[in-house]
C-alpha cells in the first residue's frame, strides 16, 4: 500500500509534467536574477553563492509544498486513503517521499551545477550537494505540514511561507555551514552534516504525525 | 482516585463559559488594580529611584521596559503551547480560546521588545538593528506568532482552525529551542565585528528591584489583557450563536 501510493503519485507527476521541471526553472530564474540585482562582481557573487543556492532551494520546495495534498484532497481520494488499512501518518510519509523524490532531490542534484553562474568554488559542489540532499528531506517533510494547513484555503501560498519559513531556519543555518564549512575546517562540515541528518530523522518521526493530525481536522 | 477526581473537578468547574464569565468578572477588577499599582511602583523605581549606569548613563532605563517585554514574549508562547496541548489532550472548551487570544498579545510584547531593543541599540551599538543571535531569534519568534495568528485568520471554519492552530502551536514550540540553538551556531560562525555585551557583571540590587517589579507589572498586565480578550472572545461566540439562531428562525 505504502509503495503503491508512492508509485501512483510518481507516475501521476511524471505524466502530468511540470513537477520537477518547473521547480528547476524557478531556481534557475532566481539565480539569474541575483547578478542582475547585485551586480556582476565575481568576488561578491562567489561569496554569496552558497547562501543564494540554499534560499532558492528553500523557496522552491515551499512553493511546491501546497500542492502535496491538494489534488487528492479536492477529489476526495485523500480521505479514502485515510480510511484504508494504512494509517494516515504513513500516507503522509509516502506523500513526503514522493515530494522529496520529484521536487527536492532533483533540485539538490542540479542546483550545485547552477553555481557555475554565480562563480561558486567548484570544490564546494560535492559538499553543497550532499548537504542539500540531506537537508531537503527535512524541507519536504515540514512542507507536508504546511501543505496540510493550507488545504482548502484561497490564500494558501502566503500563509505557508509565514508559517513554514521560520521553521526552515535551522536547516538553512546548518546546511549553509555544512556547505561552506568544508572550505576551512573539516569538523564544521562533520558537525553540521550530522545535525542535518538528526533533523531529518527527527522530522521523519514528528512531521507525519503533525500533518496527519491537521489533515484529520480538515476531514471533520 | 479521589485526588484525580478532585483535580478533574477543578479543571472542569470553569470549563463552562458561563461559570468562567462569572469568575472573570469577579477577578478582573483585582487584576487591573494590581497592575496599576505595580506599574506605578515599577515606573517610579525605574525612572526615578534607580541610579544611572556608570557606562550607559540614563540610557540604561530602557532596560526596565525592554527586558520584561522580552520575558513576556517567551512566556506567552509557552502559554500558547500549554493551551494547545490542553485543547488537543483534554478537549477543554476554553483552551482554544486561550491560545487564540494570547497570540496577538504575545506578538505585541515581542514587537515592543524589538522596538525598545532597537531604540536602546542605536545609542549603545550605533545601529538600530544588529544580527545578533538573541535579536534574530526574537525576530523569528515574532514570525512564529504571526504564522499562528494567520492560521486563525485564514481558516474560516472555527473548529477546524482551532485544531490546526493547536497542532501548529505545538510544532512551533518544539522548534523554538532548535531555532534558538541554530541561530547562536550561525552567529558564532560569522560573528559581526563586535557587539557590546550588556549585563557584564551581576546587576546591582538598586537596579534589580525596579526590574523585578516591572517584570511583575508586565506579567499582571498580560494576565489582565488576556482575561479581557477571553471575555471578548466568549461574548463574540455568543453573538455569533445568536445570529445563527436568528437565521434559523
Amino acid at each position: 500500500m505504502f509503495t503503491a501510493i508512492i508509485a501512483r503519485d510518481i507516475r501521476l507527476i511524471l505524466r502530468q509534467g511540470g513537477g520537477a521541471g518547473m521547480s528547476l526553472g524557478f531556481v534557475l530564474t532566481v539565480i539569474v536574477m541575483i547578478p542582475l540585482g547585485i551586480g556582476p562582481d565575481h568576488e561578491v557573487l562567489s561569496q554569496i553563492a552558497p547562501g543564494i543556492m540554499w534560499i532558492a532551494l528553500l523557496l522552491s520546495v515551499l512553493l511546491s509544498a501546497d500542492r502535496i495534498f491538494r489534488a487528492d484532497y479536492e477529489d476526495g481520494s485523500l480521505e479514502l486513503m485515510g480510511l484504508g488499512v494504512l494509517p494516515l501518518e504513513l500516507v503522509v510519509l509516502a506523500k513526503a517521499v514522493v515530494h522529496w523524490l520529484t521536487s527536492a532531490l532533483p533540485l539538490s542534484l542540479t542546483t550545485p551545477l547552477f553555481g557555475i553562474f554565480l562563480n561558486l568554488d567548484p570544490s564546494l559542489f560535492s559538499t553543497l550537494g550532499l548537504a542539500m540532499i540531506t537537508g531537503s528531506a527535512t524541507l519536504s517533510l515540514m512542507g507536508c505540514v504546511g501543505g496540510a494547513v493550507t488545504l482548502g484555503l484561497r490564500r494558501g501560498g502566503l500563509v505557508i511561507s509565514i508559517l513554514i519559513l521560520p521553521l526552515y531556519v535551522p536547516i538553512l543555518v546548518f546546511g549553509l555551514s555544512a556547505s561552506v564549512g568544508s572550505m576551512g575546517a573539516d569538523h564544521v562540515f562533520n558537525t553540521s552534516f550530522l545535525m542535518l541528518i538528526a533533523f531529518a530523522l527527527a522530522s521523519v518521526v514528528l512531521c507525519p504525525v503533525a500533518a496527519a493530525g491537521i489533515l484529520r481536522a480538515h476531514f471533520r | 482516585m479521589k485526588e484525580r477526581t478532585g483535580k478533574q473537578k477543578l479543571m472542569y468547574r470553569y470549563a463552562s463559559p458561563t461559570q468562567f464569565l462569572v469568575l472573570l468578572r469577579r477577578v478582573l477588577p483585582w487584576c487591573t488594580g494590581v497592575t496599576v499599582v505595580l506599574f506605578a511602583l515599577g515606573l517610579y523605581g525605574a525612572l526615578l529611584a534607580a541610579p544611572p549606569d556608570y557606562r550607559q548613563g540614563e540610557m540604561v532605563r530602557i532596560m526596565y521596559v525592554h527586558v520584561p517585554a522580552a520575558w513576556m514574549a517567551m512566556l506567552i508562547y509557552t502559554v500558547i503551547a500549554l493551551a494547545s496541548a490542553t485543547a488537543l489532550i483534554w478537549r477543554h472548551p476554553l483552551a482554544d480560546l486561550a491560545g487564540m487570544t494570547a497570540a496577538p498579545i504575545g506578538a505585541c510584547f515581542t514587537f515592543l521588545a524589538m522596538i525598545t531593543g532597537s531604540l536602546w541599540g542605536k545609542p549603545m551599538w550605533g545601529a538600530w538593528w544588529v544580527w545578533d543571535a538573541r535579536l534574530t531569534s526574537v525576530f523569528l519568534l515574532f514570525l512564529l506568532y504571526l504564522g499562528y495568528i494567520g492560521i486563525w485568520r485564514v481558516i474560516e471554519h472555527p473548529g477546524r482552525a482551532a485544531r490546526v492552530a493547536a497542532i501548529m502551536g505545538l510544532v512551533g514550540f518544539i522548534n523554538v529551542p532548535v531555532i534558538k540553538f541554530s541561530v547562536s551556531w550561525w552567529n558564532s560562525l560569522h560573528q559581526p565585528a563586535s557587539v557590546l555585551r550588556i549585563g557584564g557583571p551581576a546587576i546591582a540590587p538598586s537596579m534589580l528591584w525596579p526590574l523585578v517589579i516591572m517584570g511583575l507589572a508586565y506579567f499582571t498586565l498580560y494576565i489582565t489583557l488576556h482575561l479581557i480578550a477571553m471575555h471578548t472572545g466568549i461574548v463574540n461566540r455568543r453573538i455569533r450563536m445568536l445570529e445563527l439562531r436568528k437565521i434559523g428562525e
